[in-house]
């Protein structure tokens, strides 16, 4: 996978990971088009699409669009359901997760999906020792959260 | 789960995120960040030490600030001292930013991968993995240089924690796709294919994306895991869906470990042994045996993750390519696909069929689902769907359903996005000359596509059918009926009336006869076009008009007439105001012998390879795959393009297509010398190889620096040099436009012999695709002589200025005297050797006129130039030049002596040249120098 991101229908990006070498210049303009792109597609479109040399997969939950960049020999397939794996993680940690706490949490975001994907690939898949990994961060930490009011990413 | 903490509320922070949410325009949010930013600023210097806990505070608003897309220019030496801090969090958050906003300032790099250092050897394997992660996700070079040696030993050592495995060998594979010389297995090799044994599956799946990576590079070191990839999938394969528990997903049992064992094996090729080719033949087949299994749940993900093996599974069965049983059941689970209400699958069955199209052993089965595809072509809502579906077609296109499959292409490019016709059209070109069983379909087929898709049709296509009418005798007066018709359509594309322009000025004549074309109505129809046309194609009509006058004397006075008309002859575009003077008066004071010399029928085409081919090989995408094999099938079948059919081309050497002559070969005609140089690049021909400028080339003899090639586009400087038998020379590419080039590309190819044995060139830096305008690129190019040569090597330049095609072929300035090294001999030497070189084949002289008149230090200059060294005061007559060297080459070395004698007022030059053994090449030394004198 050479990149992962997080954006809103209102094309605002929440997230960006990106495991090739860009300059921030590069990054901008990637975002910005493929932002445009994949929001102009209609709902019932397949997921994927070829964009330069490579494969877009999408998948949008809720109010967010989540899109992986992946090359030539990379599956599809497969890489919907990391996405689908990392909102699974998201909603387990989160408790019902929804676009304000990646917002507000972006850093957890930023943890969670180091567990799971390390420079690219898949480092560990199973959900339970993902989640494992991130708690014994917050074992040290005071409990405190906000509630959140808007649409369930998974419903 | 409930209430889980969401981190250790930063209460500043979620204010800060609130205040900037509630922002009601850019402006606010500007002035919001600003206010924040400077507030951090002060803090950051205050006086006050800050506690680790504000530090992480304000570190992290920072990156967010930084990950709304503003600029950050400070705070990264406060991440870097949270690094060192020993609370969890602090650290981690320090590595976030670094991740996020590493630059390479030294210092800091120095700092950070100290950080990282104490946290690798801290045995705390949650810092570990924190370091760890840091690595992986800046993957700098320097951070190779510092950990790529210390990496794989935690990865193979026996005491290190399930996940920090994990992350050290994703971490490893970041560098080593950086910096992959600098991450060296070499002992570890053995150890890290065995962790595709490990028992922890999380462990396999982080490892075998570093083993696949360094498979493709160094697939022999790796081969063992080849045998244990096998057995693992085989174990994995035949699982009840819960024995693996946390890791199967949706009852699928471990899919992503799957995928990455399928697609490792597609690194080698089948097994050899036996034993494990019968295992992984078994898993194969389960795999298709489950996708006809009732799914287990009724969810998408469950489809999904087994349908992704299912398709890494036909990948290897395709890869392997020697199973017909494997192929042909992979092709009827795709078949079913097609028809699935899952768009996605219809979008991945069409594109894996178009990789079974090309092999001999599926490509009838993949035929069998034609008509579905068609209608996927045709009902579709999904461009990208239909895009797969129109590859399709093109690759599993052969000669039983050519006609019906580019009728289906020819139609959907009627409603195709706009985005996908020009490649459409490439396509349908290329099926219908490959599969032209007669020439009248071809002809009828390019031409529709012209009236279809016009603006789409880029000049390949149309020069191609012109270069294959003028090839196949049978097919011209056919083309010529059919363009006459198709012109008379009220509106018709600009490429069109070129096709036809150019086709009716060869071959008007074979229509003529009917007065319904006679030759006034086919000149009228052309004529009426002209007002509507560009620039280049006014003056192919303007050449067409010429060829008339030939064709048919009793359209000679309308056409002077047109000729000598103020729009013609006073044009402002002076290369249309050159033809038409020249036409007009070439056709007022040639006899009709010469006219007819002139203007005589183009000659065949020389056969060559589809420049529209090669246009679609650049672009990707699975339906270019198959391109090779469609070139094979060409070999075979097809001979369209057949050059020499008709006869010898000894036909008027006059009119051979020549260099830089247009597609109506009039500029080479004697009479007509003086067409304008710069001739709209359009009329350049494009498929010519021959196309050679050598304008530049003859400068270079006695020099090594300078411009090679200038027009108004590009520029190319040289600058080169040799010692002994080697060379290197520096190619410099300027755009002089403000407009940037596109598909940038260059060739150097050794012409005949040349490449064979005589010189040894050797690209050194590719170029990148892409100069800006105004920018220069640099291309460096190493040259071996290895014996004597004559010809010099070709440069092929290819780019794309504002959509058209640039082509253009240059000598390259490398002749056998660059590798001249100078020798100083005394007068005695010199006179005694001259008389030992009497042999025929030793010597070769020239007399030749001097083109300019010689100035004794020019003179000097030139032959010091040549290389050779200059020898004062050895021939007593001072009006003569003597010169000595050795040409170096790989397998031997000759010496040469020149003298170079002036008679008169310097205007003439007798040059006897003396080499050893060089017998046909010093004339062609004696040539170059004669024209640089």
């Amino acid at each position: 996978m050479q990149f992962m991101l997080l954006f809103s229908r209102q094309g605002k990006l929440r997230l960006q990971k990106w495991y090739v070498p860009l300059s921030d210049k590069e990054k901008k303009k990637i975002t910005r088009e493929l932002v445009q792109t994949v929001l102009a597609r209609k709902p019932k479109m397949c997921s994927f699409l070829e964009w330069r040399d490579l494969k877009i997969v999408y998948k949008r939950y809720a109010s967010l669009y989540f899109c992986c960049a992946i090359e030539d020999q990379d599956n599809e397939l497969i890489t919907l359901e990391i996405i689908h794996r990392y909102v699974e993680l998201l909603d387990k940690y989160f408790g019902s997760v929804c676009e304000l706490d990646i917002i507000f949490n972006f850093e957890k975001a930023y943890f969670i999906l180091d567990e799971f994907l390390l420079g690219g690939e898949a480092q560990e898949t199973s959900k339970k020792n993902v989640l494992k990994a991130i708690e014994q961060a917050d074992l040290l930490q005071e409990n405190n959260n906000t509630s959140c009011s808007m649409g369930l990413l998974l419903s | 789960m409930p209430a889980v903490s969401k981190g250790d509320g930063m209460r500043g922070l979620a204010v800060f995120i609130s205040d900037i949410r509630n922002c009601k325009s850019k402006e606010a949010e500007i002035k919001r960040i600003n206010k924040e930013l400077a507030n951090i600023r002060s803090k950051f210097k205050g006086d006050k030490a800050l506690d680790g806990y504000s530090k992480k505070k304000y570190v992290c608003k920072l990156l967010f600030i930084f990950l709304l897309g503003h600029d950050i220019d400070f705070g990264h030496m406060e991440a870097v001292n949270l690094l060192s801090s020993n609370k969890y969090t602090e650290k981690q958050i320090g590595y976030l930013f670094i991740s996020v906003l590493v630059n390479s300032n030294s210092e800091l790099i120095r700092l950070i991968n100290n950080a990282i250092k104490n946290d690798l050897s801290s045995r705390n394997p949650t810092f570990m993995c924190l370091a760890l992660h840091c690595i992986a996700n800046v993957g700098s070079r320097e951070m190779a240089e510092a950990f790529a040696g210390e990496i794989p030993r935690i990865l193979v050592a026996g005491d290190t924690m399930d996940s920090v495995k994990q992350s050290a060998a994703l971490c490893l594979l970041r560098l080593y796709k950086t910096s992959p010389d600098l991450v060296l297995m070499g002992e570890w090799t053995s150890r890290v294919v065995h962790l595709l044994n490990d028992q922890h599956m999380g462990v396999v799946t982080a490892a075998i994306s570093l083993i696949t990576c360094l498979s493709q590079k160094n697939p022999d070191e790796f081969k063992t895991c080849v045998s244990l990839a096998v057995s693992r999938l085989s174990r994995i394969v035949s699982s009840a869906s819960t024995d693996l528990q946390d890791y199967t997903y949706y009852f699928v049992p471990a899919p992503w470990l799957s995928c990455k064992l399928l697609r490792l094996l597609q690194c080698y090729p089948p097994p050899e042994d036996g034993a494990v080719k019968g295992r992984l033949v078994e898993c194969l087949e389960t795999i298709l045996n489950k996708a006809q299994e009732p799914p287990k749940s009724k969810k998408v993900q469950h489809s999904n993750a087994k349908n992704a093996i299912l398709f890494e599974a036909i990948s290897l069965i395709i890869h392997y390519d020697s199973e017909p049983n494997l192929l042909v059941r992979a092709c009827n689970q795709l078949g079913q696909f097609l028809q699935h209400r899952e768009t996605n699958l219809r979008y991945l069955a069409l594109e894996s069929m178009c990789t079974l199209a090309s092999s001999e052993f599926s490509h009838e089965a993949v035929k069998t689902h034609i008509e579905t595809v068609i209608n996927a072509l045709k009902t579709e809502r999904d461009v990208s769907v239909r895009q797969r579906a129109a590859d399709l077609l093109y690759a599993m296109c052969d000669r039983s359903n050519a006609k019906q499959i580019v009728a289906e292409m020819l139609s959907y490019l009627e409603t195709a996005d706009y985005s996908i016709r020009e490649e459409m059209v490439l396509k349908v070109a290329i099926l219908a000359e490959k599969y032209a069983v007669d020439y009248s379909w071809y002809v009828d087929t390019i031409l529709n596509l012209i009236r279809i898709a016009g603006d789409y049709v880029s000049e390949e296509v149309w020069y191609r059918v012109i270069q294959i009418v003028i090839n196949r005798d049978d097919v011209q007066g056919y083309a010529a009926k059919t363009v006459f018709e198709a012109l008379q359509a009220p509106a018709c594309h600009e490429n069109m009336v070129k096709v036809g322009g150019y086709i009716l000025g060869e071959f008007g004549n074979l229509i003529a006869g009917d007065p319904r074309s006679s030759p006034l109505v086919q000149f009228n129809l052309l004529h009426s076009k002209f007002h509507l046309c560009s620039v280049p194609t006014r003056a192919l009509l303007l050449s067409a008009y010429i060829k008339f006058i030939n064709l048919f004397p009793e359209t000679k006075s309308t056409i002077q007439e047109v000729l000598r008309s103020d729009s013609q002859i006073r044009n402002s575009d002076v290369e249309l105001q050159q033809r038409a003077v020249e036409y007009l008066k070439l056709s007022s004071i040639a006899s009709t012998d010469v006219l007819a010399t002139v203007l005589e029928e183009m000659p065949p085409f020389p056969e060559r390879e589809s420049s529209i081919l090669a246009k679609l090989k650049k672009k990707k995408g699975p339906g270019a795959v198959s391109v090779n094999e469609l070139e094979e099938g060409k070999r075979e079948g097809g001979e369209l393009n057949g050059g020499g059919e008709r006869g010898g081309d000894s036909s008027a050497i006059a009119s051979t297509p020549s260099p830089s002559a247009d597609l109506l070969g009039l500029r080479a005609g004697p009479p007509v010398t003086a067409a304008a140089p710069s001739a709209g690049s359009l009329l350049v021909d494009v498929f010519s190889e021959a196309g050679v400028n050598d304008d530049g080339f003859l400068r270079f003899v006695c020099k090594n620096n300078g411009v090679l090639f200038e027009n108004q586009l590009l520029q190319i400087g040289i600058k080169s040099e040799y010692r002994q038998n080697l060379g290197r020379m520096y190619l410099f590419y300027g755009n002089k436009t403000s407009v940037q080039f596109v598909t940038f590309t260059t060739t150097v190819t050794c012409p005949g012999e040349l490449q064979s044995h005589i010189l040894h060139i050797h690209t050194w830096n590719s170029l990148e695709p892409l100069i800006e305008g105004g920018a220069q690129v640099q291309q460096v190019i190493n040259i071996e002589c290895l014996t004597d040569f004559s010809d010099a090597p070709l440069l092929n330049i290819k780019f794309r200025y504002g959509g058209a095609l640039q082509n253009l072929t240059l000598k390259l300035p490398v002749t056998i005297n660059k590798f001249f090294q100078p020798t100083e001999m005394a007068s005695h030497d010199f006179f005694q050797r001259w008389k030992q070189l009497s042999l025929p084949q030793q010597e070769a002289q020239k007399i030749f006129k001097a083109n300019h008149a010689m100035d004794t230090e020019v003179l000097k200059a030139k032959l010091l130039g040549l290389g050779m060294a200059l020898l004062e005061n050895v021939d007593p007559n001072p009006e003569n030049f003597v010169c000595a060297g050795v040409i170096q080459t790989k397998a031997q070395q000759v010496g040469s002596l020149l003298r170079l004698e002036g008679e008169g007022e310097k205007q003439v030059f007798s040059l006897p040249y003396y080499p050893q053994s060089f017998n046909r090449k010093n004339c062609t030394l004696a040539v170059s120098l004669e024209h640089s004198l």
